[in-house]
């Protein structure tokens, strides 16, 4: 019951994270699958996707009325992302994951110093 | 052609972590597509949705989705994401993308560790 509760605090929490950022969720999703719910590893990437489904959903539905989504980059965008999880699958097989997790660590960082130098660049209020 | 470059670029770090891609979609909008911060952070939603969609029915032909639990955390997960998007109309594009970057961070620490 406690755990059911737990699960469900973090859900809400990573939803507001989706809905404010614009991304799915899954982050927290997996660790809450496996570590609250002791779901296996699999289970949990697999049913992570399924749990982005309403977050995802119900945020686009918000944006679509505040007039922020595009749809036509949108699918664009969705269809080449399932070429390239059809890849991704096939290097996971072929790497050893600790590679691939300090890659993307390394990736990411570089990522979050451009954008917050591109952003602390620009003059606080543009006229 | 930036697009698609940066959805596979999501594909691939969704398959690896078994997430949507958005931590990926959305500062790649911002910086290769020019994407301001709002349209680019609902652009990624929609595209997740579908991401997910496709992912989720995957893996459901192979047996391994847990509709209960998804649904333990999904359907909290949703509600907070209405909120989530009204807290964003609320906020400057500056504050959403320095908190971003710090999010950002913060994963990027949590894979390196």
């Amino acid at each position: 019951m406690w755990a059911l509760l737990l699960a469900g605090l973090i859900g809400l929490v990573a939803g507001v994270l989706a809905g404010l950022f614009g991304v799915g969720g899954g982050i927290l999703f997996v660790p809450t699958l496996t570590l609250v719910l002791g779901l296996t590893q699999i289970h949990a990437e697999a049913s992570s996707l399924l749990a982005i489904l309403p977050t995802a959903a119900a945020g686009a539905w918000r944006q679509r009325r505040y007039g922020n989504v595009r749809w036509r980059p949108a699918l664009i965008l969705g269809l080449s992302a399932i070429i390239g999880v059809e890849a991704g699958v096939q290097i996971a097989e072929a790497l050893p994951e600790h590679a691939l997790r300090r890659l993307f660590g390394v990736l990411m960082l570089a990522v979050a110093v451009q954008l917050a130098w591109r952003t602390l660049r620009k003059p606080p209020y543009p006229s | 052609m930036r697009l698609v470059v940066i959805g596979l670029l999501a594909g691939l770090f969704s398959a690896l972590f078994g997430v949507g891609g958005g931590i990926v979609v959305v500062p790649l909008l911002i910086l290769l597509a020019h994407f301001d911060e709002r349209p680019a952070m609902a652009t990624s939603l929609a595209a997740i949705g579908l991401i997910a969609l496709v992912g989720a029915v995957s893996y459901g032909f192979h047996g391994e989705l847990k509709p209960g639990a998804a649904a333990v955390v999904g359907l909290p997960a949703a509600v907070g994401a209405v909120g989530g998007t009204w807290l964003q109309q609320r906020l400057t594009s500056r504050t959403l993308s320095l908190a971003f970057a710090a999010l950002l961070a913060a994963i990027a620490v949590w894979l390196l560790v």
